[in-house]
């Protein structure tokens, strides 16, 4: 699986692509699977980020969504944000197409 | 055009089929991803950042109106009313779902169209020269062969497992457009002393993490031998090639670490029992039954000029601009090879909207026999087009933003879809180009800077060409952020190179600046009539890196 989160990393959140359609999902709070990276569950440490993983890992989500994955989390004092421009730009869409993607909901 | 017979249609009909259950046995939980994955795969489905991808081939970049009505029809219905012509003539689309695949796919088998060959470890969809059967000087029709290959190489049981996918080029013309000596095999087609056609063979050419120029394997097959001959090729790489690590698994790394010689006396040894066997010797009513389908169109007898076309660019200072850059000498008097730039400045490299695809369909129809073509480069070809109805045919592509008089210059970039779409990119390609075009946006500055071919990848896999650039770019991951490293001197054409790095990378602030400093270094050194490529190969890599280093 490709890494995505650098080691020492403090705030991750899981992520993966929805069987369905493609779209990009957040592993949140009870197990469920979101649109909307505001509403992912961001867990602080290694180990908390190992158990969030597993969480995301059991066969039945193989029906829902595809290869969920770890990724670093920054805190920048108003809130959290992904800390690569792979992962910004996942939760956003194209930036070269502002008016697709999930921006393009967000703005609608 | 070639036409599906009977046994293409039932081919495509029975996998469009097969996909329809394999999709509806994943959904409903009855296969994994593990195995699903390499079944879409095989049909074209990808999985990228934001969504699924399908790639539809176009055998050998060529197109009726119909079809391309078509691929309008898909962007709209299924898509996000556009798509995106990629470096291997194909088109993309960036935004299907899943469960809704299969009906796409069963559309369009009804144009004669798939998924097949565009995806998975066999050999691809066979590229060519899109001025093939319009330009001067071409010893045969490359897709002739390209067809035949295609008929070849569609499921070949022996070649579906390869260790790792194999591509196809193949030019009718010493000029090439078709960048065959960095594909896994690359044909010329060719006369021998005796006046008979056959095909030089190059083998081992590509680009990705480590590029190679292809090696001549033969100087001339003739045409009934060469699938015999491609044939023993694909059979020594698959014995030999590695499976034990995808980045030495093409054939270029065989070549290679085997050693020029010794890989063509295997080839020979394995095609002396082939071609000797006579079972793929290619008879010659074959031959000519798909040499017909590309029997020239019927071209009017006409004067090589044409004094409304001439008039017209008198009249429109804008319109003579675009023929002098974006149209080409026909073969047939009268006529002119008209290349559609998909390149508007800012634009998205490649992108078309489906009214875009229409609108280029319904100019196929009325105005060049039926025919479009679509280019390595990312470009759309309109290939007969009288000179007469030049200005009419102009007039409706300005109106779809489809004029820009960018052919060949700076901002004609090869781009690949990046960061912002692929899930392989480590950065984004698009909007350099997109700043790049924008830079260099007026369009008598770009005509003084002459041809400069720019080419960017997202990532070392090189599907943005920046090996061959002019100027290549590769986008480079460090720490989550987006740096760019620059290469020069590359070339695709028949006189093929890799370009050389110029050093440390730069940041998207100052990536653009650098550009505009390597070709303010070319204008200062420029000797009459070059290139930046010739100054570039005259002067060497030292001028430019001192400029670009320069603090």
């Amino acid at each position: 699986m490709a890494q995505h989160s650098a080691k020492g990393a403090r705030f991750q959140a899981v992520t993966a692509n929805r069987l369905s359609d493609g779209e990009v999902v957040y592993l949140a709070e009870d197990n469920r699977w979101v649109e909307d990276f505001a509403a992912a569950e961001i867990v602080d440490g290694a180990e908390a980020a190992t158990a969030l993983l597993a969480r995301a890992m059991p066969a039945d989500f193989e029906l829902a969504v595809l290869e969920p994955y770890l990724f670093e989390v920054l805190e920048d004092g108003t809130g959290y944000k992904p800390a690569s421009v792979r992962e910004t730009i996942r939760a956003a869409g194209p930036t070269v197409r502002l008016d697709l993607g999930k921006q393009a909901e967000a703005g609608a | 055009m070639y036409r599906y017979d009977e046994f293409d249609h039932q081919l495509v009909a029975e996998r469009v089929a097969q996909f329809r259950g394999q999709v509806e046995r994943r959904v409903a939980g009855e296969i994994t991803e593990d195995a699903f994955k390499p079944l879409r795969l095989m049909n074209g489905v990808y999985l990228q950042l934001h969504a699924y991808m399908l790639r539809v081939a176009i055998p050998y970049g060529t197109l009726s109106s119909t079809q391309m009505h078509m691929l309008a029809h898909i962007a709209r219905k299924y898509d996000r009313g556009y798509g995106h012509f990629t470096t291997r003539q194909n088109i993309q689309y960036n935004w299907p779902a899943l469960d809704k695949i299969p009906d796409l796919l069963e559309e369009l088998a009804s144009v004669e169209m798939h998924a097949i060959q565009t995806s998975g470890n066999c050999i691809r969809n066979v590229t060519s020269d899109q001025y093939a059967a319009a330009i001067e000087g071409e010893v045969e029709d490359p897709r002739i062969i390209s067809e035949i290959i295609r008929q070849w190489s569609t499921f070949h049981p022996e070649f579906t497992y390869l260790p790792r996918k194999f591509k196809i080029a193949v030019t009718g013309h010493e000029n090439d457009r078709a960048a065959i000596k960095l594909h896994d095999i690359g044909l010329v087609v060719k006369k021998n002393a005796a006046g008979e056609v056959g095909y030089e063979v190059h083998v081992g050419g590509g680009q990705g993490r480590t590029p190679f120029i292809a090696k001549k394997m033969a100087d001339f097959v003739p045409k009934q031998s060469l699938l015999a001959y491609l044939e023993a090729v694909m059979r020594v790489y698959n014995m030999l090639g590695r499976r034990d690590n995808s980045y030495k698994a093409r054939i270029k790394i065989l070549v290679h670490e085997t050693g020029e010689t010794e890989m063509r006396r295997m080839v020979e040894e394995e095609f002396a029992k082939i071609d000797g066997s006579k079972m793929l010797a290619v008879p010659q009513e074959e031959i000519d039954r798909i040499s017909a389908y590309f029997a020239a169109p019927a071209f009017e007898t006409l004067a090589a000029t044409s004094a409304d076309f001439e008039a017209a660019k008198a009249a429109d200072a804008d319109f003579a601009r675009w023929v002098r850059a974006n149209v080409v000498a026909h073969k047939q008097a009268g006529y002119g090879i008209v290349n559609i730039s998909l390149k508007p400045i800012g634009g998205v490299p490649g992108d078309a909207t489906d009214a875009q695809m229409d609108a280029v369909a319904e100019l196929a129809k009325v105005y060049s026999f039926d025919e479009i073509r679509v280019t390595h480069e990312q470009n759309l070809v309109l290939p007969h087009v009288q000179l007469d109805d030049m200005k009419a045919v102009y007039d409706v592509l300005h109106a779809n933003d489809l004029a820009t008089a960018n052919l060949g210059l700076i901002s004609d970039a090869i781009a690949c879809p990046g960061l912002d779409y692929c899930n392989l990119a480590n950065a984004r390609s698009i909007p350099l180009a997109q700043e790049i075009s924008e830079r260099f946006a007026d369009l008598d500055r770009q005509y003084d800077i002459g041809e400069l071919k720019i080419k960017i990848s997202g990532c070392i896999n090189a599907c943005g060409h920046h090996h061959v650039g002019h100027i290549g770019i590769l986008g480079v991951d460090k720490k989550g952020t987006e740096f760019y490293q620059i290469s020069l001197g590359g070339s695709a054409d028949e006189n093929a190179s890799i370009g050389q790095i110029t050093g440390r990378a730069f940041t998207e602030e100052t990536i653009v600046d650098a550009i505009e400093t390597l070709v303010t270094t070319y204008k200062d050194a420029r000797q009459d009539g070059e290139r930046f490529i010739d100054t570039y190969n005259r002067i060497g890599m030292e001028p430019f890196k001192e400029r670009l280093y320069a603090e």
